[in-house]
């Protein structure tokens, strides 16, 4: 397993989390007050994860029998997960209370999904992605239905089954394609045997159905259907995790799978299938989203586009594209991160308030919560000078070196389409009054979660080099 | 140079300000407005340093500063002035506190959003007009975008929710494709220089070699969001609709200053930048430049509403800025920029007065007035004032600009044909007829209106902020050259960048 000690310690990240799950079943069959403890217990798993990777980003090694990679990027993206999951174990101390939702398996599915995105992140080998896949996948059904009081919430977890495992159909053939041409499933091994397979079409067969279940996963135009439905269905702050670190995941899987693949321009044979799907995600999600009238629907749909502008940044297939990726990615978690939890902060007890219309003149009544919200909404917008700004615009730049000029032209089309309806949001904040008050239940932990989440989308606004050259080092 | 930082503090002031402000208590509304008037103030005092240390010999930017801001990228935060933005530096910061205490009164609800909101839209500007690197300037010009949003949403007229929102979309469309257009002149100079690069001193090296036909889409996309914020015809609708909505101290700053963000960006980055595409599109733009002194001139004569009216007006004074600009003379590009301050002053005056009179009595329109020489004559001679400056008297500010604009553009070499001045001129004509008229009906004849009796002139607060702005338009009508003499080696080096963009080892080498 671990040649050396040292090697060890580099898994740590994921060993922690693994250790977390395992305590934390364990609290939970023995404890009657777990609901308490293991909120607290989680977070203080994530957190230390998520602070120990960034600690150890020089620690780069390939262990377990070339299956896991560990370091450089794979460490931010392992930040990314562990950090977004924390906010999201904040806003649901309260957020369960209200519903009166806590089920056991809540903050140790929330583990697990984590496990198995860090699992994605890592991977060196098609089994290691697929596995970590279905560990993440499994937990998200679950977690999806987890609130089994309500039907919309089953529908969803059944919704996203299905069409999940549809995707992780398509993910499998085209794994048992690459590797019935490439005679193996490590990734380096298919690196090098890349330039006689690159003429074989079965080869670019399967790595096109494994794109494809990808699609699925990362809310692309045509495989989206789920999201509006999913995201509504499934409680506030599950959705926020679904959106953010979920969607990380999946690209850092498309990313460690396709990483040598772009940097030798190979991926060029898959930019024209990129682009395409990218364009129409974009402008799907944006034009969509202007007609919805529930703010969670509304950013379903603002999630699609934004699956479209990192597609920008896998089709310009260079190293630009994918530092653009991930640090949009970090830019991205927070700031939707951040609208989740005020969405699931100000949402009442009986899932009311989720229409845009409940918060009209909020910027009266809560102006705190009405700032923080305006200010995610002008980062998911990419307003300078927050982090959303300056993901669109590291992708833009590997779209314009990539030749693909027209592509960021069509991005930065779609970016004014979507400013549209995340100004709406400004707009009936600030700029209408509203007779009936919207009962908002008070959460410390929620507001202190979307503080940290604002924080940090401010400074990488003001500071994306401080990110950006941890990822541009790592690459 | 002595002082590399001032420039920095200028654009951090405000910004302090307005964090400031977050302090206070939102019920104490005069601590809210003394502080904002307070660092506004002394951002202004601060410009001054900055105007009596600038070398007008020198056409280079000075008091520079700059540092690494973002490495991986090779973005420097990098600013300076030349006499071009010292000017609207001043002008911005000379503005804003004015409209501060115009503000006093009108402003009563939300006093502390407010000026929060106008501090930060002060940082906004100056950054602006102060960014040496491309990429520092997009964000401050985007930036900008959310006060100036707020302002018109939250404080503005009946139909300002409509109003705000198609400023910012039409802004933002232009604004974005410009986005697209900096980072492909980052990387193309990442082609001939080895590192990609926003600094603009090092693209006014490089861009001039793009080839003819790319430069003419890069101009476009910079033009076009340069366009939208000027207002240049047809692209203008989104400004009658910002001003008549906008509360009187938005409508000024964004007369004053904001719109100079246009000209300012044409003078700075497309001239310059892509000369050969300036040459080719100078006779188009010029036309629409034309069209929108006349155009906005016949519109603002058959408006009823006075601040409408103002607004129109807008569109044709700056349609002379931007035929100033490309007639690409010494003396029209010098008359644009002294034109850019002149309107700042006379429309700012213009949309100031009134603001003053909407207050007391909440209508604007003309037909509601008459004969209130008598009731109001401090304020009939202020608007008489502000008026003939904008018509172009003679001996007040707005005859020296469009004089220049005229003298320049019938010399140019590049419209070559003197079909542009006459038609400009007339604008001239029209802008007399219709400010006039207005003046007329408002000031002139019996007061018709019972409601306007007991109609109170105004007070020392007001005229305290009309005075210092007559006191310049006085200054720039009899003794121009104070202000010419900051922008001339300036207009002179844009102008020869068009005509002689600096021949660099890389443009040798490309066209080998």
């Amino acid at each position: 397993m671990f040649n050396n000690i040292q090697e060890f310690y580099n898994t740590l990240p994921v060993m922690i989390v693994a250790a977390g799950v395992l305590i934390a079943t364990t609290i939970e069959m023995y404890s009657k007050k777990s609901e308490n403890i293991l909120s607290w217990f989680s977070i203080l798993v994530f957190l230390s994860s998520g602070f120990y990777s960034l600690f150890t980003l020089d620690a780069r090694s390939v262990v377990l029998q070339n299956m896991l990679a560990t370091g450089g990027y794979v460490n931010i993206f392992y930040f990314i997960f562990t950090f977004s999951a924390a906010i999201i174990c904040f806003l649901s101390i309260d957020y369960l209370k209200k519903y009166d939702a806590y089920f056991g398996e809540y903050y140790i599915l929330m583990q697990t999904s984590v496990l198995g995105m860090m699992l994605m992140a890592g991977a060196k080998d098609l089994f290691m992605i697929f596995l970590g896949l279905e560990v993440m996948s499994v937990s998200f059904y679950v977690l999806a239905g987890i609130n089994r009081k309500r039907l919309t919430a089953t529908e969803s977890a059944l919704k996203y089954f299905l069409l999940g495992a549809f995707a992780t159909g398509f993910i499998v053939y085209g794994i048992a394609l690459i590797y019935g041409t490439a005679q193996s499933t490590s990734f380096e091994v298919i690196t090098t045997k890349f330039s006689e397979l690159s003429n074989n079409l079965l080869f670019l067969t399967g790595v096109l159905l494994f794109l494809i279940g990808f699609s699925f996963k990362i809310a692309a135009f045509p495989f989206h259907m789920w999201v509006p439905d999913v995201y509504q269905g499934a409680p506030s702050t599950v959705a926020g995790l679904f959106s953010t670190a979920g969607k990380a995941a999946a690209f850092s899987a498309i990313i460690v799978s396709l990483f040598v693949l772009f940097t030798s321009g190979a991926m060029r044979i898959i930019t024209p299938y990129l682009s395409v799907i990218s364009v129409l995600s974009m402008f799907f999600g944006s034009i969509v989203a202007i007609a919805q009238t529930n703010i969670k629907r509304m950013l379903a749909y603002s999630s699609i586009s934004h699956a479209g502008y990192l597609i920008i940044g896998l089709a310009a297939s260079n190293t630009e594209g994918i530092a653009g990726i991930i640090f949009y990615l970090a830019a991205y978690s927070f700031m939707n991160l951040g609208a989740f939890g005020i969405v699931s902060i100000i949402e009442g007890k009986e899932e009311t308030n989720l229409e845009l219309n409940s918060f009209r003149g909020l910027g009266i009544r809560q102006p705190l919560l009405a700032a923080l919200l305006s200010l995610f909404m002008f980062s998911l917008a990419g307003i300078p000078p927050f982090a959303g700004f300056f993901g669109k615009y590291y992708i833009f730049i590997a779209a314009i070196e990539a030749k693909l000029t027209w592509l960021a032209i069509l991005g930065v089309l779609s970016s004014v389409i979507s400013v549209y309806f995340y100004l709406r949001l400004v707009v009936l904040m600030y700029f209408y009054d509203s007779s009936e008050q919207i009962s908002i239940e008070r959460s410390s932990t929620g507001l202190l979660a979307v503080f940290i989440s604002a924080i940090i989308v401010v400074l990488l606004g003001l500071l994306p080099g401080s990110l950006l050259n941890l990822i541009i080092s790592y690459l | 140079m002595e002082n590399s930082l001032l420039l920095t503090y200028l654009i951090l002031l405000p910004l302090i300000g307005a964090f400031a402000l977050l302090f206070i208590n939102k019920e104490k509304a005069s601590a809210i407005r003394n502080t904002g008037l307070f660092f506004s103030a002394i951002t202004f005092i601060l410009s001054l340093f900055v105007y009596f240390g600038f070398d007008h010999s020198s056409s280079d930017f000075q008091f520079v500063h700059k540092f690494e801001w973002i490495k991986g990228l090779n973005v420097y935060y990098f600013v300076g002035v030349d006499g071009l933005s010292l000017l609207l530096v001043l002008l911005t910061t000379f503005l804003t506190p004015l409209t501060l205490i115009s503000s006093w009164s009108s402003i009563e609800h939300k006093i502390k959003e407010f000026t929060f909101f106008m501090l930060l839209l002060e940082t906004g500007m100056i950054g602006v007009f102060v960014s040496l690197d491309l990429f520092l300037f997009y964000i401050f010009w985007e930036a900008m975008l959310i006060p100036m949003y707020f302002i018109i949403g939250i404080w503005g007229g009946k139909e300002r929710i409509y109003a705000a929102i198609k400023f910012f979309l039409y802004t933002m469309f232009g604004s974005l494709l410009m986005l697209v257009a900096i980072v492909w002149l980052a990387v193309y100079a990442s082609g001939s220089l080895g590192y990609f690069t926003t600094d603009i001193t090092q693209l006014y090296k490089v861009a001039p070699t793009i080839s003819r036909d790319i430069q003419l889409w890069m101009f476009l996309a910079f033009g076009l969001s340069f366009a939208i914020k000027v207002p240049l015809f047809p692209l203008h609708t989104w400004l009658p609709d910002a001003h008549v909505q906008a509360p009187t101290a938005g409508s000024v700053i964004l007369a004053g200053v904001l719109l100079k963000m246009g000209t300012y960006g044409l003078l700075r980055f497309n001239l310059p930048l892509f000369p050969d595409a300036s040459l080719y599109f100078a006779p188009y733009f010029s036309v629409l430049a034309v069209i929108g002194i006349i155009y906005g001139a016949l519109v603002a004569m058959v408006q009823t509403d006075m601040k409408k009216l103002v607004a129109y007006s807008s569109v044709s004074h700056l349609g002379f800025v931007v035929l100033g600009i490309f007639a690409m003379t010494q003396e029209s590009v010098q008359g644009a920029v002294i034109q850019m301050i002149n309107h700042g002053l006379s429309t700012g005056a213009l949309f100031l007065l009134v603001g003053v009179i909407y207050e007391r009595t909440h209508t604007r329109e003309i037909a509601d007035y008459g004969g209130i020489a008598k009731l109001v004559p401090f304020f009939a001679f202020s608007l008489m004032f502000a008026s003939l400056s904008s018509i172009g008297l003679p001996g007040l500010n707005g005859f020296v600009g469009e004089f220049l604009i005229l003298l320049g553009s019938f010399k140019s070499g590049v419209l070559n044909s003197w079909w542009f001045t006459v038609f400009a001129a007339s604008g001239v004509i029209f802008a007399a007829v219709y400010l006039l008229w207005m003046y007329q009906r408002v000031v002139f004849g019996e007061v018709k209106n019972p409601s306007l009796v007991g109609l109170k002139d105004m007070n020392v607060r007001e005229i305290f902020v009309m005075i210092p702005i007559f006191i310049f338009i006085v200054w720039i009508g009899i003794y121009p050259s104070t202000f010419l003499k900051i922008s001339e080696k300036t207009s002179a080096k844009i102008i020869h960048q068009v005509f002689n963009p600096e021949q660099t080892v890389e443009k040798l080498i490309n066209k080998r």
